[in-house]
C-alpha cells in the first residue's frame, strides 16, 4: 500500500505552493513610484502645442493618470469606461498620449469622445517610461498631494474600478 | 455571425464530450454494448463541432474581423496572410482552441484504429479522453473564448507579436501540441487499465505505439522551438532553460521513461505500476506546463498574457485529473503488480536504469523550475535559478544514462551471459574511445575531460546502435533480420548520438564575440574576417529595418555575405533582431546587429558555431526512429471481425 501512496502525497505537497505561486502574481509589479510624488513632466497637450500639461497640474486634488495611445487595442477596450468615469465627474483624468502620432490622436478623441481633462503628448516616450509604464494602458491614481498611490496596468474596467480604485478614493476622502 | 456559429459549434462540442465522457464508462460497467459503442460517434461528432469552431476563427483571421477582440488583439490588416493563420495559435484563447481541437483528433484517431482491442477498453478509454476534453472546452467557454466581440469594432488591429511572426513559430506551437496532448492517450489507457483491473501484455501493446507517436512529435515540437530561439531571438544559443521550455522538456523526460518502461511491460509483464505511473505523470506534467505558461505565475519570454481567474482553472482542472488519478492509483495499482524475477545483468536492469535516471533528470528540471516560486513563497525575494545550474545538475543524470545505452541495447532480456556480451561489444568500445578523442583533437585541435566524455558518448552510441542493423544486413549467422520495431529503436538512439554529438561540440568549441563595427571595418573571429561593407534601410510589408552588409572571408578568399537585420514593427513599435546565419552541415556562422553606438559604430554579435546542425538533426532522427518503430507488424493486428447477430 505504502508505495503506491507516495506519488499523491508529493502532489498534495506540490498544490498549495502552486496556488500561493498564482496569489503573488508577477505582473502585479507594484511601481516605484508608490508612496512618491509623481514623476515630472511636463508635456505640449494633444490638442493646443503652445499649452503645456505638466506634474504640477496633478496636484490639489485626487485624478487619475492613463497612459494610452491610439495603437492600443487595450486603449480602446477601455475608453468606454473611461468614457463614464468622465460622466460622473467624480475624477479629473489627465492623459498621457504614448508614442503616438497628433492628427491620429485627435481624430480618436473626435471620433469616441474626449475623457480626459487634458492629454499631454508624447511623442517619443520619454514620460511613460519614466512613470514605468512598460505597456499600454496603464491607469495612475493620485492622491492631492501629487503623489502616486495605486498603479494598475491593462485596460480599466467596472469591476476593476470597484475591487481595486474605489476604496482606495474612498480611503483617501476620510 | 461567423464567430457566433464558432461559439456555438464549441458548446455542442462540450455537449457531445459529456456524452462521451459518462455514457460509455457507465456502459462499460454494465456491459451495455449499445452505451459503450456511442464513444465512437461522440468522438467523431466532437472533431467536426471543434473543427468547425476553428476554421471560423481562421476565417475572422483571413478577414480581418477586428469586431473579434481576440482577432483585433492579434492581427492587422498588412500582416501577411500566412502569419494571420498562424495568429489564431499565438496567444491563449486560439492556442487553447488549438489544443482542444489536436485532442478531438487524437480521439478520433483512437477511435478509428481499434486494431484487436477488446470493445470494453475501447470505451473506457474514450470516456476518459472525453472527460478531459469536457475540461478544456469548459477552460475555454468559461474563461477564455476567442470568440468575444469588440463593440464598436476597431478599425485596425494591434498586430501580432512581432516574434512569433516567423514560419519556425508557425509549425511549433501545433506540432509541440500534438506531442503534450498525445500523452493524454497514453493517460487514457492507464485509468482504464485500473478501473477495470486488467492489465496484460496486450495492453502495453495497445498503449505503446500512441504514445510514441506523441513523444515523436514531442521531440520534433521541442527541437524546432530550440531552433526558432536559436535564430530569431537573437542570442545564438539553442536552449535556455527557461520556465516555459522546462515545462515542455519535462513530459518528454517522462515520455521517453515511459515508452522505454512499456517495452518492459509488452515483452515481460513487469513494471505495471511504474508504467502507469508515469504515464500519470507525463500527461500531469503537460498540464502542469499549461499551467505555468497560462497562469502567469512564472515570468518568461514565451508566457502568455496573464490571467489570474484562467490560473485557478487550470489549477482546478490540474489537481482534479492529477489527485483523481493518483488516488485509484495508490487503490488499484498495488494489485496488478506481478513479481517475475530477473537477473542483475538483464535487459530489464538496464531499463530500469533508464527510467531512474530519467526521472532523477526530470526532478532536478522541476526543481529548479518550481524553486523560485518556493523561495518567493518562503524568503520573499525573487531568485532566477540560471542555466548554470541546470547544465551541471542535468549533466549527472545525463552522462551514466548515455554510456549504459549501448550496453543495454545488447543486454539479452532474463539474463546476460557476459561472455558472448563482451564479444559482441569490445570492439565497439575500443573503437568508441580511440575515435572520441582523437575527433576533437583532429578537427577542433584540443581535447579535456568533459569534452571527450561527450564525444566518446555519442561515438559509443553511434557503433553500438549500428551492430543489429548491419548484421541483420549482412546477414550474419544467427540473425533473423531485424524488426521495423528494433530497427527503429536503433535509428531513435542513432539520432540521440548525433545530438549528443552536436551539444559537446558546440559548448567546448562555439565562439561568442560582441565587437564594434563601423562601415569598413573588419574584426577575426574564429580566423575568419568579418567586414561591415554597408548599412542599408530595407521595407517589409509591416515593418521597416536597417540591413547590415558584412563579408566574410577566409585569408583574404570571399566565404559569403551575411546580412543580419534590425526591424522596427510598425503597429507595436518594437524592435527585433532577425539574425544572419551561414549554415553549413558543419557549422554556423551567426551575425546579429545589436545597438548603434556613438561615431556610425554598431555593436555586433559574432558566433562561430560547429556542428550546432547536430542538434536538430539528432532530434529529428530520433523521432523518425520513433515513427518507423511504431510501423512494426504487431502494432497492426486487427480483431476478428465479429460474426453479424
Amino acid at each position: 500500500m505504502s508505495r503506491y501512496v507516495l506519488p499523491l502525497i508529493a502532489v498534495l505537497v506540490m498544490i498549495p505552493i502552486l496556488i500561493l505561486g498564482l496569489q503573488s502574481d508577477p505582473s502585479k509589479l507594484p511601481s516605484q513610484y508608490i508612496g512618491k510624488p509623481a514623476p515630472e513632466f511636463s508635456l505640449q497637450t494633444l490638442q493646443d502645442p503652445s499649452r503645456t500639461l505638466s506634474s504640477a497640474d496633478l496636484v490639489g486634488r485626487v485624478s487619475l493618470v492613463n497612459i494610452w495611445g491610439t495603437w492600443c487595442v487595450g486603449c480602446r477596450a477601455e475608453h468606454g469606461f473611461l468614457m463614464t468615469l468622465a460622466e460622473q465627474k467624480k475624477i479629473p483624468i489627465y492623459g498621457i498620449n504614448w508614442r503616438d502620432n497628433r492628427q491620429e490622436a485627435l481624430q480618436w478623441l473626435e471620433q469616441y469622445g474626449d475623457p480626459y481633462v487634458a492629454s499631454g503628448f508624447d511623442q517619443d516616450g520619454r514620460v511613460g517610461i519614466d512613470w514605468g509604464a512598460y505597456g499600454a494602458p496603464e491607469t495612475f491614481l493620485i492622491n492631492a498631494e501629487g503623489r502616486v498611490v495605486y498603479r494598475f496596468p491593462g485596460p480599466l474596467n467596472a469591476s476593476v474600478w470597484e475591487q481595486q480604485f474605489a476604496p482606495l478614493i474612498a480611503g483617501m476622502s476620510q | 455571425m461567423i464567430p457566433e456559429i464558432g461559439h456555438f459549434a464549441l458548446i455542442l462540442a462540450l455537449a457531445l464530450a459529456a456524452c462521451q465522457a459518462v455514457l460509455p464508462m457507465v456502459g462499460a460497467q454494465r456491459n451495455d454494448t449499445t452505451m459503450m459503442s456511442i464513444a465512437r460517434s461522440a468522438a467523431y461528432g466532437q472533431f467536426l463541432f471543434i473543427a468547425i469552431s476553428f476554421g471560423c476563427l481562421i476565417y475572422a483571421f483571413l478577414h480581418d474581423d477586428f469586431s473579434v477582440l481576440y482577432v483585433a488583439s492579434h492581427s492587422q490588416l498588412a500582416l501577411p496572410t500566412p502569419y494571420k493563420v498562424s495568429a489564431v495559435w499565438s496567444a491563449h484563447e486560439g492556442s487553447l482552441l488549438m489544443w482542444i481541437l489536436i485532442l478531438s483528433i487524437w480521439t478520433m484517431a483512437v477511435a478509428h484504429f481499434r486494431g484487436d482491442r477488446p470493445q470494453k477498453l475501447d470505451a473506457r478509454v474514450l470516456s476518459v479522453l472525453g472527460m478531459l476534453s469536457v475540461g478544456f472546452l469548459l477552460f475555454a467557454l468559461l474563461t477564455s473564448n476567442p470568440f468575444e466581440r469588440l463593440i464598436p469594432a476597431a478599425l485596425d488591429g494591434g498586430d501580432l507579436n512581432p516574434l512569433l511572426q516567423d514560419p519556425g513559430l508557425a509549425i511549433h506551437p501545433p506540432i509541440l501540441y500534438v506531442g503534450y496532448v498525445g500523452f493524454s492517450v497514453a493517460f487514457a489507457f492507464a485509468i482504464a487499465a485500473m478501473i477495470s483491473g486488467e492489465l496484460d501484455q496486450n495492453w502495453a501493446r495497445w498503449t505503446r505505439p500512441w504514445t510514441v507517436i506523441a513523444w515523436s512529435f514531442l521531440t520534433i515540437g521541442i527541437a524546432l522551438g530550440s531552433w526558432w530561439a536559436y535564430y530569431e531571438l537573437g542570442w545564438g544559443g539553442w536552449w535556455f532553460w527557461d520556465a516555459v521550455e522546462n515545462a515542455s522538456f519535462m513530459p518528454w523526460l517522462i515520455g521517453t521513461a515511459l515508452i522505454h518502461s512499456l517495452a518492459v511491460t509488452e515483452s515481460r509483464g513487469l513494471f505495471k505500476s511504474w508504467t502507469l505511473l508515469l504515464a500519470i505523470t507525463a500527461f500531469s506534467l503537460s498540464l502542469l506546463g499549461t499551467f505555468l505558461v497560462r497562469s502567469g505565475i512564472i515570468v518568461s519570454v514565451h508566457a502568455f498574457a496573464t490571467d489570474p481567474t484562467r490560473g485557478y482553472f487550470i489549477l482546478t482542472f490540474l489537481a482534479i485529473v492529477v489527485i483523481g488519478a493518483l488516488i485509484l492509483y495508490a487503490w488499484r495499482a498495488p494489485a496488478l503488480d506481478s513479481s517475475v524475477g530477473f537477473g542483475l545483468l538483464s535487459r530489464e536492469t538496464f531499463l530500469l536504469l533508464n527510467n531512474v535516471l530519467l526521472v532523477v533528470a526530470t526532478t532536478l528540471v522541476l526543481l529548479g523550475t518550481l524553486a523560485p516560486l518556493i523561495v518567493e513563497m518562503t524568503s520573499g525575494g525573487k531568485i532566477s535559478i540560471g542555466a548554470p545550474w541546470f547544465e551541471v545538475a542535468f549533466l549527472v543524470p545525463m552522462i551514466p544514462l548515455v554510456m549504459l545505452l549501448g550496453l543495454g541495447m545488447h543486454t539479452a532480456w532474463r539474463r546476460q551471459n557476459t561472455a558472448p556480451w563482451q564479444k559482441l561489444l569490445r570492439l565497439p568500445a575500443i573503437a568508441a574511445v580511440v575515435v572520441g578523442i582523437l575527433l576533437p583533437l583532429l578537427f577542433y585541435g584540443r581535447v579535456g575531460l568533459m569534452l571527450a566524455v561527450g564525444t566518446i558518448a555519442a561515438v559509443w552510441i553511434f557503433f553500438s546502435s549500428l551492430i543489429q542493423p548491419i548484421r541483420s544486413w549482412r546477414r550474419a549467422p544467427g540473425n533473423a533480420g531485424i524488426t521495423r520495431s528494433a530497427l527503429g529503436m536503433c535509428i531513435a538512439h542513432f539520432g540521440m548520438g548525433l545530438f549528443v554529438l552536436g551539444a559537446t561540440i558546440v559548448s567546448a568549441f562555439g565562439i561568442e564575440s560582441d565587437r564594434s563595427l563601423s562601415i569598413g571595418e573588419s574584426v577575426e573571429v574564429a580566423g575568419l574576417e568579418f567586414e561591415l561593407r554597408e548599412l542599408r534601410d530595407v521595407t517589409g510589408p509591416n515593418y521597416s529595418a536597417i540591413e547590415g552588409v558584412i563579408e566574410v572571408r577566409r585569408d583574404g578568399e570571399f566565404v559569403t555575405t551575411m546580412r543580419p537585420q534590425k526591424r522596427q514593427y510598425l503597429v507595436q513599435k518594437s524592435w527585433m533582431t532577425e539574425a544572419g546565419i551561414y549554415p553549413r552541415w558543419n557549422k554556423d556562422l551567426f551575425v546579429a546587429l545589436g545597438d548603434q553606438l556613438g561615431g556610425g559604430a554598431w555593436s555586433v554579435r559574432i558566433q562561430y558555431k560547429p556542428m550546432i546542425r547536430f542538434i536538430w538533426i539528432g532530434a529529428f532522427v530520433m523521432a523518425m526512429g520513433g515513427l518507423i518503430s511504431v510501423t512494426d507488424r504487431r502494432y497492426r493486428r486487427r480483431a476478428i471481425p465479429e460474426p453479424a447477430v
